[in-house]
C-alpha cells in the first residue's frame, strides 16, 4: 500500500524536545515546528502536504479579517435517524462537531484573495471524512448561489471520503443540488475553480469537485471515484503506488495545474485574473 | 430461488406439472390448477405485501427480474438503439435510443444487465464505465435538440470500479452527466426498475420526476459495503438495508421519490405483462404532463427540485 492512503498527521515527535519538532509521518524527518508553521504543514524534505483545517486553509487564501462566512449555523440534520452497531448519526456528528469546532464539514463564505472578491467553500476532512450530507451540500450550494446572485468568482476547496452514507439518499441527491449549482455558475460565464486536496474521492469527486473550469490538485492527493479495496477486490490485483494521484490524474488528463501549497493563493489570483475578475 | 419464496416455486413447480398431464391428455386437471393458482395468488400477495428492506434488496437483484431489453420489447416500439460515446468505445451496460412509446417519441436511455452468465459478462452486471456516462450525455443532446423527452430506466449495482474506469474519468463522467441534466432543456422522467446503485444511477437520473417500480430499491451504497464499514461485518447487509432506508416506500416518505409503480403480486418476474402495463400508464401520465410545461419553467423546478434536498429545517 503507498504511503498516499495511510497518511497520518505528522505528530510531535516525543524523542525531541517538546513542541520544537514535529516528524513528517512519510519520510520520518524531524522538521523545526516553526519551518513546518510556514511551509503551511508542507514537509521540507520530502514535499509531503500534510492535511489542513478548513481554517487553515482559510488564513492561507483569504486576506486576513476579509471573509464573511455563510451559514455558519447550519448542521448536520439526521433525515434517517441513521444508527449502527457503534452508534447513532446524531452522536457521531456531536463528536465531530465537539473535535472541529465546526457545525458542518464545510467552510463557506466570501472574502478577498489578494483583494478580489471571491466566493470560497472549504471542506474539512476532519469533519466526518468531510462527507456530503444534506447540510454539506446546502452550504456548497449557497456559496455557488451567492457568487451567483453577486457576480463573484467562486473557490471550492475539496477534502472529503465521499458521500455520507448515514443520510442514505439524501446525501446522494446532494450531488445533484451542487451540480445543479454549479450550472448556474456557467450559465453566467461565472468561474469556477475547484481545488482537490487530499482526498478528494466518492462522491464529492463525480460531482462538483470535477465540474469547475480549472481543476488545481496539491501534489501527492489521493482523487478519485472507487476506493483503491473495492477496485483491487473487483479486478483481483494489486494497482500500482502512483494511482488516483494527483499527477495520475494530470497524465491522465483531469487536472489542469498541480501546485504547491505555498503558491497556491497567487496561482488562484493569476487565474481570476485571466478570468478578468477584479 | 429466494428463501421467502420457497413456498411458491413449489406451487409454481406443482402447477406446471399439472398443465404438463392435461396437455398429454392424462386427465383435465383446470379445476385443480385452477385452486393452485388461485392459492398462490394469495401466498405472494402475502409474502409480497410484507417484504423486509433486505428481502426488497433480493427481488431487486433478482436475476429473472426483467432487464432493460425486456421492457423494451414489452413497452416500446421502433426501437433505434444509438451506438457509442464518438470518443472511446461502446459501453453495453448503459444502452439508448430512439424509442416510441404508444405514439410518443422519445429518447429512452437505461443500464442493461445480463440475465445469466454470459450476458452479464457482455453487460459488465450492468455497471458502466465513463463511456457509457459519455454516450448517455451525447443522447441526450440529441434529445434536447430535437424537442425528444428523455427517459431514462436505472438498474445497476453501480459505476464500474475498475482501473481502466478511474483512468478514464469515472468521476468526472458522472460529475458532467448530473450538471448537463439538471439543465437539460427538455423533459427528463426517470424510473428505477431494479437496482438504485449510487453515483452510478444518479448519473443518469437526475430529472424532473423520479419513479420507482415498488420491489425497487435506490441507495447511496450498497448495504454490504455499509454493513462492512459501519459494522465492521459484511454480513450485517440486512440491517444495513434496514438503516439506509433504501425502498421506494422510505424514499416516498422522505419525498426523494415522485411516484411509485405498482407491481403484481409475487413481483415484476412472475408476471412482467402486467408490471409492463402498470409501467406504460404512469409513463405516459408523466410525459404528457412534463411535455405541457414550457421548458424554462421546467428547468427552474428542476433547480428546486434539487435545491429542496436536504436543505436544514
Amino acid at each position: 500500500m503507498g504511503w498516499f492512503s495511510k497518511k497520518k498527521k505528522a505528530s510531535p515527535d516525543p524523542t525531541k524536545s517538546k513542541d520544537v519538532f514535529v516528524q513528517c509521518s512519510r519520510c520520518h524527518a524531524h522538521i523545526f515546528l516553526e519551518e513546518w508553521k510556514e511551509q503551511v504543514k508542507v514537509c521540507p524534505r520530502c514535499n509531503f502536504h500534510d492535511r489542513l483545517s478548513a481554517r487553515e486553509r482559510l488564513d492561507l487564501l483569504i486576506d486576513a479579517g476579509s471573509f464573511h462566512e455563510l451559514g455558519k449555523d447550519i448542521r448536520p440534520g439526521d433525515p434517517l435517524l441513521f444508527a449502527d452497531a457503534r452508534g447513532s448519526y446524531a452522536e457521531k456528528a456531536e463528536a465531530a462537531r465537539a473535535k472541529t469546532g465546526m457545525n458542518e464539514a464545510v467552510l463557506a463564505g466570501h472574502g478577498r484573495l489578494n483583494k478580489l472578491h471571491t466566493a470560497i467553500a472549504i471542506m474539512d476532512f476532519r469533519f466526518l471524512g468531510g462527507s456530503l450530507g444534506g447540510s454539506t451540500g446546502e452550504k456548497i450550494l449557497m456559496t455557488t448561489e451567492y457568487a451567483a446572485g453577486h457576480k463573484l468568482p467562486c473557490i471550492i476547496v475539496s477534502a472529503s471520503g465521499g458521500a455520507r452514507m448515514h443520510e442514505g439518499m439524501v446525501s446522494l441527491m446532494q450531488m445533484a443540488k451542487t451540480c445543479a449549482g454549479v450550472a448556474r455558475l456557467r450559465q453566467r460565464n461565472l468561474p469556477l475553480i475547484s481545488v482537490m486536496t487530499d482526498p478528494t474521492t466518492g462522491g464529492v469527486s463525480a460531482s462538483y469537485a470535477m465540474v469547475g473550469d480549472f481543476h488545481l490538485a496539491e501534489p501527492g492527493a489521493l482523487i478519485g471515484f472507487a476506493g483503491r479495496r473495492v477496485i483491487e477486490q473487483t479486478i483481483k490485483q494489486k494497482l500500482p503506488d502512483d494511482f488516483q494521484t494527483a499527477e495520475y490524474l494530470q497524465e491522465h488528463g483531469f487536472i489542469d495545474c498541480i501546485v504547491q501549497r505555498t503558491e497556491l493563493k497567487s496561482l488562484l489570483h493569476s487565474l481570476l485574473v485571466y478570468c478578468g475578475c477584479s | 430461488m429466494l428463501d421467502f419464496e420457497k413456498d411458491l416455486s413449489v406451487l409454481d413447480q406443482r402447477i406446471d406439472e399439472l398443465k404438463q398431464l392435461s396437455e398429454q391428455g392424462e386427465a383435465d386437471f383446470s379445476a385443480e390448477i385452477e385452486n393452485l393458482a388461485a392459492k398462490q395468488r394469495q401466498i405472494a400477495k402475502r409474502v409480497y405485501a410484507d417484504l423486509t428492506p433486505w428481502q426488497t434488496v433480493q427481488v431487486a437483484r433478482h436475476p429473472q427480474r426483467p432487464v432493460l431489453r425486456d421492457w423494451i420489447g414489452l413497452l416500446f416500439s421502433d426501437f433505434i438503439e444509438l451506438h457509442g460515446d464518438r470518443c472511446f468505445g461502446d459501453d453495453a451496460a448503459i444502452i439508448g435510443g430512439f424509442a416510441t412509446l404508444e405514439n410518443r417519441r422519445l429518447m429512452l436511455i437505461g443500464h442493461q444487465k445480463g440475465k445469466n452468465v454470459d450476458e452479464n459478462m457482455e453487460r459488465n452486471f450492468g455497471m458502466a464505465r465513463p463511456e457509457g456516462y459519455r454516450k448517455a450525455l451525447r443522447l441526450m443532446k440529441l434529445a434536447e435538440k430535437f424537442s425528444l423527452p428523455v427517459v431514462c430506466f436505472i438498474d445497476t449495482p453501480g459505476a464500474y470500479p475498475g482501473m481502466d474506469a478511474e483512468a478514464r474519468g469515472q468521476a468526472e463522467a458522472i460529475a458532467n452527466n448530473i450538471l448537463e441534466m439538471s439543465t437539460l432543456k427538455t423533459p427528463i422522467l426517470v424510473l428505477v426498475t431494479g437496482e438504485g446503485g449510487s453515483g452510478g444511477a444518479l448519473g443518469i437520473g437526475v430529472g424532473d420526476t423520479i419513479l420507482m417500480m415498488q420491489h425497487a430499491i435506490y441507495s447511496v451504497i450498497s448495504p454490504e459495503g455499509c454493513a462492512s464499514i459501519l459494522w465492521r461485518d459484511g454480513n450485517r447487509a440486512s440491517d444495513a438495508a434496514a438503516a439506509l432506508k433504501l425502498t421506494a416506500a422510505s424514499l416516498m416518505e422522505l419525498r426523494l421519490v415522485d411516484e411509485i409503480v405498482p407491481e403484481p403480486p409475487g413481483g415484476a418476474h412472475r408476471n412482467d405483462e402486467a408490471t409492463a402495463a402498470s409501467i406504460r400508464t404512469v409513463l405516459l401520465e408523466h410525459l404528457k404532463r412534463l411535455t405541457r410545461i414550457p421548458v424554462s419553467k421546467l428547468i427552474t423546478r428542476r433547480f428546486d427540485k434539487y435545491a429542496k434536498i436536504g436543505q436544514p429545517l
